[in-house]
């Protein structure tokens, strides 16, 4: 692993390790990888289980930044393995597993929680329409497509605060940016806002925007999502005029 | 019902334990078929269970960009299902069985429109409409999209509907075997592998639906993930089904060629349908050589071929690879239509192709052989087994048009379900044998045994190695015998490889089952790459460099004789005469003569 007579350059990783059952057994080892041109920290993870420990477990996919398998924290920051070049670091690299989850082994955490979420949102419901095709313009499509690029890698969700010290109560910025994929839905027929109160814990989202400081897909989860679903809330349970409206009509 | 669970126990690699499930229908894949048909055989009342490699809805499918393929005819009227049924068997070089592009064609509509009404949201045309756009070789513009991540919103639409019916799936899990019942030969459960813990499981099940995509990691350079492992045609083919056509695999013309690290990813072909234009080192638009009518917007196989011989004759760039020029779109155009393509570029390459030109080279793309089926049900020759998507073969003959992979994993996925759903009504569940369990148990916890065994990491970067080298986009005689022989020696050494630690996400053990897979497929290509004496569509044979409709409108067909890996050659059904009619339209036999 010396440098050799063409000089190849090496990059240091410090890479945790560890066991879900048993977390007395935490360490971090640290292995140097001969570095190539474009080097990501997920070529360098293969390249440490195919030469020097094959049981080094890590969750991994595409490799191309579509599937958001490979998400971990690098020097502390969530990221995605495959996207993140080796060369944007100047010493040793730190990789660790996501700390919002549970560890599973090594890199690996257990994210099924996030599935369960995922079905307590109400799903698309769409509109009664007899029309066998659906008119609706680009312009209805723009702001709810924003969201759709979300690939699940679940690293806002590792950022979150909220996420981390009160997870049984907020859903986090994910489904968040689900709820309102599907608000935004140009033929979607639900009001989401007494879910996002009172079942989301949207309230507990206090806007420091770390989430959308992580987006790999660049998603401006806050600003576009969060705090237009916290309007809607407060528009439906707040407002004084909407208030006295349904008061009258009885509408809901 | 069956979470992973993070207190998780920790298996000794010599245990031989196994807990034991059961369903009526396995579905086995959780891309776009495996979860279409599980929603099918769900709704249809059969006790489905959707089992995958990775978590759910991170497969394959997210990966494709371009769109969905079908004769909605929103934006040119003309088109309809005969042209889309002409496209796909003129393209497939009429290896396609007719039967399956059909059904195909007629039933593309209808699966895009259930997929807006599940709540996918597709770019609009002016009228409020579907938006199509053109793509290689469709005669009209016929793909339906969401800008440039199509399969990312057909898969998280497509898991929206999974989970809100809460149909049982086990995500991260293999498949490993195929147990059929002793007496009958149909199909009575599987052996899993539960990847985030070790654990064994035998299902029990009565019909299983193979939907576990392609083989594209046989190849050193491949658009593919790391599931594409040939998984599903090596169970089907270990359980005596038949494969056919195994030597088309589809090279897309552009794939990344620099850095090294990205190296083979993914230059969606809408960059072309958008206008992007190919040239040579010498800024010459080479496709005018090779297919002065359609130009970049060719058919797969030509452009790749195309670009192919460029480099050879010493017109590539210093990367070896061929130029694509976006730039004259416009920076906010680009943006708004191929967003991921200029951040793929941008975050992996350091480019910025509102500015730059791409490097683009052939990289293994798709596979449009696979396992043989029945045209209405999907079913295989063993009773209970089935197959849809890309696994499956029949409908792309011998090149696939782009688009047409999403529409078929909608509809043969929903029909093998439905097949599925109905099959396991009139059938008991069958017996799995003791012994075929043990053995199965034994095979795959031996390289936890092995204490000298291979690394399988070395045996998965010779198969990718020898593939590239010996069976790529020009074969013959010669390189494909010296590929069959170093895959023989792989398969030697592959009878005793090493795993090392415990079995929990363990890559080692993942990796030792996909060698064993990768090399029968490899063997399969090799094999009927070596029986088809032409060449067609994606296979290229610089021996015999011609098309020989005299002698080789035929499928190839790979099965097991005797224990024996055996080709039969068998006749493309023939279509009747008034679809004959359809793919001889004169604008089809114009294009023919000039395309080279």
């Amino acid at each position: 692993m010396e440098k050799s007579g063409n000089q190849r350059k090496q990059v240091t990783l410090r890479i945790f390790r560890g066991l879900g059952s048993d977390r007395s057994k935490d360490r971090y080892e640290v292995f140097n990888v001969p570095y190539e041109d474009g080097m990501v920290v997920l070529n360098a993870v293969h390249y440490i289980q195919s030469h020097f420990d094959s049981s080094l477990s890590a969750r991994w996919n595409c490799k191309a930044g579509r599937c958001g398998s490979c998400s971990a924290e690098i020097n502390g920051f969530p990221r995605l393995m495959c996207k993140t070049p080796v060369a944007m670091f100047g010493g040793e690299i730190t990789v660790e597993p996501m700390r919002a989850f549970p560890l599973l082994r090594d890199l690996v955490t257990d994210v099924q929680d996030n599935y369960e979420i995922a079905k307590n949102i109400p799903a698309f419901t769409p509109k009664e329409s007899t029309d066998h095709t659906w008119i609706f313009f680009q312009r209805d499509v723009e702001k709810s497509r924003e969201f759709r690029k979300c690939i699940e890698c679940f690293l806002c969700q590792d950022i979150c605060h909220v996420v981390r010290e009160h997870k049984a109560d907020y859903i986090g910025p994910r489904f968040v940016v689900k709820a309102a994929s599907l608000d935004m839905h140009p033929m979607d027929s639900l009001n989401r806002s007494s879910f996002m109160k009172n079942s989301a814990g949207l309230g507990y989202c206090n806007i420091t925007k770390c989430c959308q400081e992580v987006c790999p897909e660049h998603i401006i989860i806050t600003d576009n999502a969060i705090i237009p679903e916290k309007e809607r809330v407060v528009d439906r349970n707040y407002d004084p005029l909407v208030w006295i409206y349904r008061k009258i009509t009885g509408k809901s | 019902m069956w979470s992973t669970t993070s207190s998780q126990k920790q298996f000794d690699p010599a245990d031989e334990s196994y807990e034991t499930t059961s369903c009526d229908v396995l579905i086995v894949g959780a891309g776009g078929a495996g979860m279409r048909a599980a929603i099918e055989s769900f709704d249809k009342g059969a006790k489905t269970l959707l089992v995958c490699k990775s978590l759910l809805g991170k497969a394959h499918t997210v990966m494709a960009e371009g769109g969905i393929a079908a004769a909605l005819a929103n934006i040119d009227p003309q088109d309809n299902w005969k042209i889309h049924f002409s496209d796909t068997i003129v393209e497939g070089q009429q290896l396609s069985n007719w039967r399956i592009a059909e059904i195909f064609a007629k039933e593309a509509p209808e699966r895009v429109m259930e997929l807006e009404y599940y709540g996918a949201l597709f770019d609009r045309t002016e009228d409020g409409k579907i938006m199509q756009r053109p793509f290689g070789a469709h005669s009209y513009r016929r793909l339906c999209y969401i800008g440039d991540r199509t399969g990312l919103e057909l898969i998280r639409t497509l898991e929206d509907q999974v989970l809100k019916r809460n149909i049982p799936y086990m995500d991260e899990t293999e498949i490993t075997w195929i147990f059929k019942d002793p007496a009958t030969g149909a199909v009575s459960g599987a052996l899993a592998i539960k990847i985030t813990t070790g654990e064994l499981l035998l299902i029990k099940c009565k019909a299983i639906i193979l939907a576990t995509g392609g083989c594209g990691k046989v190849y050193a350079v491949t658009s593919n993930s790391w599931e594409s492992t040939g998984d599903g045609i090596a169970l089907a083919y270990r359980a005596g089904a038949e494969l056919m056509d195994m030597e088309m695999i589809q090279f897309h013309p552009t794939g990344m060629i620099y850095p090294a690290g990205v190296r083979g990813m993914l230059i969606t072909e809408a960059v072309r349908g958008e206008g992007g234009i190919l040239t040579n080192a010498k800024g010459e638009r080479f496709m005018e050589k090779y297919d002065p009518k359609r130009l970049d917007l060719s058919a797969r196989d030509v452009v790749s071929r195309s670009i192919y011989t460029e480099i050879q004759e010493g017109r590539g760039t210093p990367n070896g690879a061929v130029y694509l020029d976006i730039r004259h779109l416009g920076a906010e155009r680009i943006k708004e239509k191929l967003p991921s393509m200029y951040y793929q570029f941008l975050e992996f390459a350091g480019i910025d192709i509102t500015k730059q030109k791409m490097e683009v080279a052939p990289t293994v793309h798709y596979q449009m052989g696979g396992i043989r089926v029945v045209p209405d049900t999907c079913e295989t020759n063993i009773h209970g087994l089935f197959a849809a998507g890309e696994v499956a073969c029949g409908l792309h003959g011998g090149n696939r048009l782009g688009g047409n992979s999403l529409s078929d994993i909608l509809v043969f996925g929903r029909r093998a379900g439905l097949a599925a759903s109905e099959y396991i009504k009139n059938t008991p569940q069958g017996e799995v044998a003791g012994q075929d369990l043990s053995g199965e148990i034994k095979r795959i916890l031996a390289p936890f045994k092995s204490l000298n065994g291979a690394n399988p990491f070395d045996l998965k970067d010779r198969i990718a190695a020898t593939m590239w080298k010996y069976v790529g986009i020009v074969r013959n005689e010669i390189d494909l015998r010296k590929g069959l022989e170093e895959i023989g020696l792989i398969k030697l050494d592959s009878k005793n490889l090493q795993a090392k630690g415990a079995r929990a996400f363990n890559q080692s053990w993942a990796d030792s089952m996909a060698v064993w897979n990768m090399v029968l497929d490899c063997e399969a290509i090799i094999r009927s790459a070596l029986t088809r004496k032409e060449s067609r569509g994606a296979h290229t044979r610089s021996d015999y460099p011609k098309k020989d409709d005299a002698n080789w409108m035929v499928n190839i067909i790979t099965k097991q004789k005797d224990g024996q890996m055996i080709q039969e050659v068998v006749p493309v059904p023939k279509m009747p005469p008034e679809y004959e009619a359809l793919i001889n339209r004169e604008e089809i036999l114009a294009w023919k003569k000039n395309v080279k």
